[in-house]
């Protein structure tokens, strides 16, 4: 169970069960759907924008405990964020679900919330449910107009 | 329904038969319950396979040499194992194709082409595979004819009587699947064919999961076609079967043309070959044809009664084991049912489930069995499916049940 335990951290469960900012966004700047049709999850992300700030962030949807949590924490640290920043934290949180570089111990110390995504590594299929809510948010501050799709 | 007299199966000695039953995986020994996606396979099924590799190779049906009238010789054997095993009137009545995909395009494509018009009428079901849908749509269309739906009830059990008054005299075919994949219901498949043939339609039966769980017998039935894979009962992948009547078959146009389903060829006239050929462009899966016709002698030794009977038992305990698990709906409870467990949990999400019990060695299938329809009528995204063979043992249930009370301790 060792490896499951590393994927299911207390922190994803918790999101799982209380999704934070779990609602929609009235006039949003960008309203974009994330669709995993191996798995049928399917979320909407809201972003409201103003200038070069995310004033706020929000989801709607439903899938697995993985892609949950995984727009939830999103979502909890982008707000306030600038462009850039959510741009690098989109990139770092790419790199932790999904690069083969290890990650030590004071690494995952530093990636605070983020590093609790690492487990999905040991997890190949469940990878494109990790990273459907943050590739949904990058589509969307890119000002693509098709949602993501992790097929 | 099914006799005392039969004597029950030695499944622990038939699962020596099966090298892949005896693997660890993830340190836990295999849980083997996706059988509805593909079935594991017999020793004797993969020795055919080495053994014409390593012996026979050749060419079919062109060849004056001794391999290629040897390989000619077992498949062409290996169509009339399948007409055997299906009880057709004669072998010609038996296209080998990729899979029932395969098998259902070229009905979809030839039939529709030669009998579908603008205002016929084609009848499928809402628990249908997305192989027996989108053929379809794609034929009505080319065609102009229109799709219409047989809707289940909440047991996931055809709805009949609107079946009936569904068909009309404009209806040409009806496609329904004899045992669902997504929610295990058997369907009436012999009342389904009379009531078409009363209105003048046609049918096909998807027996893709069928074959595999209970006899079949197409002249009994009187299908008019008749579609299965390889791969779903114990045979290989990239093996299928066509049974058509001959005078439909024949009546067709070919679904694809190059060597071999033609008499001769010259760029004025190409006249086509007899059936079955005439559905048989190309090279055909020679080795899978074999190692098919293998995987059916093995499946007849067993003896389909007997595993019917022991995959009920294993249903009757896998629906008891499941039943006692908090938050656990079956999705599927029709009366005439077989060996699939469908289930949503309330705590987890199915793929979450699928993960952690496979971290347990149990294999089981999660998402919407590409049958998104059923999925729909349901309200839900997807499933969990945990799907038996002959092979499977009460004690693998009662590991696949601990493992979801795992999933519901985790999510607690």
């Amino acid at each position: 169970m060792n490896d499951l335990r590393d994927l299911y951290q207390e922190i994803i469960l918790d999101h799982n069960r209380n999704p934070r900012n779990f609602r929609k966004i009235e006039g949003a700047t960008v309203t974009l759907e994330g669709h995993n049709p191996l798995c049928g999850d399917r979320y909407t992300i809201y972003l409201l924008l103003d200038d070069d700030i995310v004033k706020d962030i929000s989801f709607t949807g439903a899938g697995c405990a993985i892609s949950k949590a995984s727009a939830s924490v999103m979502t909890a640290m982008l707000k306030g964020k600038t462009r850039a920043e959510a741009e690098a934290l989109f990139q770092q949180f790419h790199e932790v679900a999904t690069g083969h570089a290890p990650i030590g111990n004071a690494q995952l110390e530093s990636l605070g919330k983020l590093g609790v995504f690492a487990g999905v590594r040991e997890f190949p299929m469940r990878v494109k449910c990790a990273t459907l809510a943050w590739h949904t948010m990058h589509n969307g501050l890119e000002g693509k107009h098709e949602g993501a799709t992790t097929e | 329904m099914l006799t005392a007299e039969l004597a029950p199966l030695d499944v622990e000695t038939l699962r020596q038969d099966f090298p892949i039953l005896g693997r660890v995986v993830r340190g836990k020994p295999l849980v083997y319950l996706d059988n509805a996606a593909t079935t594991q396979k017999p020793q004797q099924v993969i020795d055919a396979i080495s053994r014409y590799y390593s012996e026979t190779n050749s060419n079919v049906h062109r060849g004056v040499h001794y391999l290629s009238e040897q390989a000619t010789l077992q498949y062409e054997g290996a169509r009339r194992r399948v007409a055997k095993f299906l009880n057709a009137e004669s072998a010609h009545e038996i296209i080998f194709t990729r899979g029932t995909t395969e098998a259902i395009n070229l009905v979809a494509a030839s039939f529709g082409r030669k009998f579908l018009r603008e205002g016929d009428e084609v009848i499928l079901t809402e628990m249908e595979h997305h192989s027996n849908i989108v053929p379809w749509q794609m034929a009505c269309d080319a065609s102009g004819a229109t799709l219409r739906v047989v809707p289940i009830n909440d047991e996931g059990e055809l709805l009949m009587d609107q079946f009936r008054q569904m068909l009309n005299p404009r209806t040409k075919l009806v496609a329904a699947v004899h045992l669902s994949n997504a929610l295990g219901t058997i369907n009436p498949a012999a009342e389904i064919i009379e009531l078409a043939h009363a209105a003048g339609a046609r049918v096909l039966i998807d027996g893709a999961q069928a074959v595999s769980h209970l006899p079949v017998d197409v002249r009994a039935l009187d299908a008019d076609f008749y579609v299965f894979s390889g791969h779903k009962i114990f045979g290989p992948t990239g093996i299928g079967v066509l049974y058509g009547k001959t005078e439909l078959l024949e009546s067709m146009p070919p679904y694809q043309g190059g060597g071999d389903m033609i008499r001769s060829v010259s760029f004025q006239r190409t006249t086509y070959n007899d059936i079955p050929y005439k559905f048989e462009a190309g090279t055909p899966h020679i080795a899978g044809a074999i190692g098919l016709a293998a995987a059916l002698d093995y499946v007849e030794g067993v003896g389909l009664e007997r595993i019917a009977a022991w995959e009920h038992e294993l249903l009757e305990y896998g629906t008891e084991l499941l039943q006692n698990i908090p938050g656990l709906r079956l999705i599927g409870t029709a009366r005439q049912k077989s060996s699939v467990l469908s289930f949503v949990l309330e705590s987890a999400h199915p793929h979450d489930i699928g993960t952690i019990i496979d971290s347990q060695g149990v294999a089981i299938r999660t998402g919407h069995h590409c049958a998104e329809p059923v999925m729909h009528r349901f309200g839900v995204p997807a499933t969990a499916r945990a799907s038996v063979a002959f092979y499977n043992t009460r004690q693998e249930l009662e590991v696949l049940a601990s493992a979801i009370h795992n999933v519901n301790q985790l999510f607690s």
